[in-house]
């Protein structure tokens, strides 16, 4: 027996839970159009795949950006041997910039306070290494992102203590709810040394309102604590109300905070689509803190190459603004047409504007208010409706009935397959459902039928439909979903 | 950094401890460079970097090769159709073609006398990630490896940082060209033991960083056979084994483990890009183990360092064009030998001599007859001097735990060849000042180095082909510090 890590032999990594059934079924057998229609789709991805044809035309455009191109292929040797840990300056320029349009402008962004990161599981890996000791704790609202179990407590040995938020005011952290948990985690015996927010929210796709802002800017100041703002889907608010950040709230004159304790950690991958580049950011407003991440940085600096690529990319204002603009627009569509459809057979979403992705309240189609009920219905729907969503306890949600349900990963053709499946397994299922409110039973059949085809038009992206690739791909492999 | 109280108490030990390494005094090297950085024309009086083990010998080739492959890159118009597919390629398990591409050329670095799975091939962020997951996924905090000496200054960091795992070294002495012997291994593991230190493993840097050589078979062979034995793990840095540019050949602990009686389980490779290729930017750490369990744990870590999905797709193709690629090994070696050549030649004319090296991207310096004392703090003056008065940035060999005084690691790859010959003429006026300012000590020091000679020590090349070919144009030596450099 050859002895390894603790670390390596528990199962921190969180990937032997049982919600990777869902990702073992998509991989076995995959929706394609035409070649497997029958498949599974996958529901379960937030990646953000709409805008890729901005893209495309701007690097048509800018030869240079690459080191490939003959107009950019002088540049190849020195930043191939750039492996300096503060990074590009123009990199963090263009990033500092970004984070800055991405907010209205309302707020400037340091480029010396920019500190690269394996993608934003190595920024938060990195912040929890930075800021706790093994057996401290970080409090997070729930429901929240999987992967934290893996990135905060992995191999730092941080605790998490989750902060209970409920459907019945809509998911919002309460003044009283930070406390309790804070309370508890004492109980535990565990040190509280920050606490975790995701603004936008994973997986609730809304934002945190000014006031929320501020009651846990002033909570973590009362409790000497630090405040670690995931801003990682900031350009994903599609609408109203407008998205606020700590970067924002900090500066306001109402707000007494000590500033050493606001860090703020985010990522291309979800703004632009570009999980697959690591391009993870931790910016602190703690000096010290900047100067650690910054060495710890080593062990995931982004590769110079595709710094060189996004330092192009996002000085391109023009480009940004217009990126920006389009996004938002496209995702708002999506995230219409889905509601939409969802609502015309009863399903509803807390409503969100943000993300990629809806918090979907199947509650009404539980056997029993109970988890063993969610995982009941969520095998049914990966095994029979064929969708991969993410069930609402893998997001330590405390109420049963929620899944999230991503939307941004596929083409339009796709996402009318997946909402036709779920309205016709809604249907079968009605006699278990509270009556609509819109129509009567009988008639619902035939008008969905028709009024998606005519609604269609309004909510479809132009362009041409690619085939979602086939690529198998399960969360278990992918970096952050 | 000064940390107030405050901060001690806001933030983590792992913040406000020492155990990164950039508070040693051997970065005043650095800052004399970065405040003083030589320029052939704009600053001809500057310090001359030769602490950075950089490897930029090929990029001509590099670049011709970039510019008749323009589908290697997802930004030319060639190439433009896959970049939606690469952009959000996020997979752990790495692109395929990447993983075979990688896996093919370790071979071929290894003389094709071991075939590597692409299905072990694990991403890392760069060799200095890679040598992080490793330990993170060996050893728990507290426990130690066993690391010959001179070893690589960033192990400090890279194992023991945020691992809380220590370092035993194992020293090795310049009487023996600092071979390391299985007795010298005992007596470290049982030191260690008698301690209540917990050794979990063995960690070898082949070809070695600092001292540019490569470990035999016979070597190899002892250091499986002692790790079987105590059932520790085996972990082999061999980042450098494209920079071998003469006789010996490189051996591959993976080649030696083939026709011996051994625990797979326990041996692990660290690979990377940086060193062999040139391409430190690039990010591309390979952590390669022969322990199914190991490599699907680093394969979970590596989700915290994966290797820009953009570097994957160009490098897949890059490495996997054979005949680019025996192109590039064979031209990577001869510009190695002769600019390794052209500096050890030039200071044996002063009698400087260096360990017999045949590899790595610098040689092992042999300045003890300079020192006015056998002790580390002799050497920390002379150092001194070497930055200050003939403003080259070198190595002492005390930043890399070398247990005798004198010793310094030189780089000669980092620069063009102009440099060179300024470096070399600084060496030989502060070496003949030297002489000149000490003639009551000329015969004791003459003496002294005739000792040296004979010992072993002689200087000497083995390759046995010059090459005319001139090697590159000037380049602007940019002023970078390893107090930021990600690995040195």
């Amino acid at each position: 027996m050859v002895a390894m890590s603790k670390i390596a032999t528990g199962n921190g990594h969180g990937e032997n839970s049982p919600y990777f059934d869902g990702w073992k079924a998509y991989e076995t057998n995959p929706f394609h159009p035409t070649e497997r229609p029958e498949g599974v789709i996958q529901m379960g991805l937030a990646e953000n795949q709409l805008c890729f044809n901005l893209i495309k035309n701007w690097l048509i455009k800018h030869p240079e950006a690459s080191l490939c191109t003959p107009q950019g292929v002088d540049k190849f040797k020195e930043t191939a041997l750039f492996q300096d840990y503060h990074g590009m300056p123009e990199f963090r320029q263009a990033v500092a910039k970004f984070m800055g349009k991405v907010r209205g402008d309302r707020v400037k962004f340091d480029p010396d306070r920019i500190v690269m990161s394996g993608g934003a599981t190595g920024a938060h890996e990195m912040v929890a290494f930075c800021l706790a000791d093994p057996g401290e704790a970080f409090l997070v609202p729930t429901p929240y992102y999987p992967g934290f179990d893996r990135d905060l407590k992995w191999r730092t040995g941080v605790e998490l203590v989750p902060v209970d938020c409920e459907s019945c005011n809509n998911f919002k952290i309460t003044r009283n709810a930070l406390e309790a948990a804070y309370v508890k985690a004492q109980e535990a015996n565990l040190r509280v040394k920050g606490l975790l927010i995701t603004n936008p929210s994973n997986p609730l796709g809304t934002i945190l309102d000014r006031d929320t802002l501020k009651s846990m800017v002033r909570f973590i100041n009362d409790k000497n604590i630090h405040l670690i703002g995931d801003e990682i889907y900031a350009a994903t608010v599609f609408m109203e109300p407008e998205f606020v950040s700590i970067s924002e709230i900090i500066e306001e004159e109402d707000v007494e905070c000590n500033r050493d304790l606001i860090h703020i950690v985010y990522s291309l991958s979800k703004d632009m689509g570009f999980p697959g580049f690591r391009v993870g950011i931790v910016y602190s407003y703690n000096d010290s803190v900047v100067s650690c991440a910054r060495k710890m940085s080593s062990f995931g600096l982004v590769s110079s190459q595709t710094q060189h690529l996004i330092a192009s990319m996002l000085s391109d204002d023009e480009f940004v603004d217009n990126f920006i603009t389009e996004s938002k627009e496209l995702l708002f569509k999506r995230h219409k047409y889905f509601t939409w459809s969802l609502s015309q057979v009863g399903i509803g979403c807390l409503k969100g504007n943000s993300g990629l992705f809806i918090w979907m309240d199947l509650r009404k189609l539980l056997k029993e208010k109970t988890f063993a009920a969610e995982m009941e219905l969520w095998r049914v729907i990966i095994n029979e409706v064929k969708l991969n969503v993410s069930p609402g306890s893998s997001f330590h949600c405390e109420e049963p009935g929620w899944f999230r349900v991503c939307f941004a990963n596929m083409d339009d053709h796709t996402m009318k397959v997946a909402l036709l499946r779920i309205r016709t397994f809604v249907l079968k299922n009605n006699e278990a459902m509270v009556p609509l409110k819109l129509c009567r039973p009988s008639s619902l059949k035939i008008s969905l039928s028709r009024s998606l085809s005519r609604r269609m038009d309004d909510f479809m992206s132009p362009g041409i439909m690619s085939p979602h690739s086939p690529l198998p791909q399960s969360p278990l492999v992918r970096a952050r979903t | 950094m000064e940390f107030s109280t405050k901060n001690r108490q806001l933030l983590s030990r792992i913040a406000t401890n020492d155990r990164h390494g950039e508070n040693s005094p051997y970065f005043d090297g650095w800052k004399a460079y970065d405040s003083n950085p030589f320029h052939l024309i704009h600053n001809p009086d500057g310090v001359i970097q030769m602490g950075l083990a950089e490897n930029p010998l090929c990029f001509d080739l590099i670049e011709k090769w970039i510019r008749e492959n323009p589908d290697a890159s997802i930004c030319t118009a060639e190439g433009l159709d896959k970049f939606k597919d690469i952009a959000i390629y996020q997979d752990y398990h790495g692109l395929r073609e990447f993983r075979e591409a990688v896996a093919k050329f370790m071979g071929r670095v290894g003389g094709n006398r071991v075939t590597f799975d692409p299905n072990r091939i694990v991403m890392s962020g760069g060799a200095t990630g890679a040598n992080e997951t490793v330990i993170f996924c060996l050893a728990d905090p507290g426990d130690a490896f066993l690391v010959p000496s001179p070893y690589y200054a960033g192990f400090a960091r890279d194992l023991r940082w945020r691992t809380g795992v220590e370092i035993v070294p194992v020293h090795c002495k310049s009487s023996n060209n600092f071979r390391i012997t299985r007795a010298a291994l005992e007596e470290a593991y049982e030191k260690a033991e008698r301690s209540n230190i917990n050794i979990k493993g063995v960690i070898i840097t082949n070809p070695s960083n600092p001292l540019g050589t490569v470990l035999d078979k016979e070597t190899l062979r002892s250091l499986v056979s002692f790790v079987t034995d105590k059932n520790i793990h085996l972990v082999s840095d061999e980042i450098y084994a494209a920079t071998v540019f003469s006789s010996p050949r490189f051996i591959s602990v993976a080649e030696v483990m083939q026709d011996m009686d051994c625990n797979r389980d326990l041996i692990h490779i660290v690979y990377s890009l940086s060193k062999d290729m040139g391409f430190p930017g690039f990010r591309v750490g390979i952590v390669y183990s022969f322990n199914d369990d190991v490599t699907n744990c680093a394969r979970k870590m590596s989700s915290f360092g994966l290797v820009s999905s953009q570097t994957q797709f160009l490098l897949a193709s890059m490495l996997s064009d054979d005949e680019f690629v025996g192109n590039f090994l064979r031209e990577s070696s001869k510009r190695l030998a002769k600019r390794h050549h052209v500096f050890t030649k030039g200071l044996e004319e002063v009698g400087i001599s260096t360990i017999k090296s045949n590899a790595g991207l610098f040689f092992w310096m042999d300045m003890r007859p300079l020192l006015k004392e056998q002790t580390t703090k002799a050497e920390t003056e002379l150092w001194r001097v070497i930055i200050n008065e003939v403003k080259l940035n070198v190595s002492p060999g005390s930043s890399f735990q070398c247990s005798e005084p004198g010793w310094f690691r030189v780089c000669f790859a980092n620069m063009d060849d102009k440099t060179v010959e300024v470096a070399l003429d600084r060496i030989r006026e502060f070496v003949l000042q030297g002489k000149e300012e000490n003639n009551h000590e000329a015969d004791k020091s003459q003496a002294r180095a005739q000792r040296w000679r004979k010992q072993n020590l002689r200087l000497s090349f083995s390759s046995s082909r010059l090459y005319d070919e001139s090697l590159m144009s000037p380049h602007l030596i940019s002023p970078h510090s390893p107090l930021v450099r990600a690995r040195t």
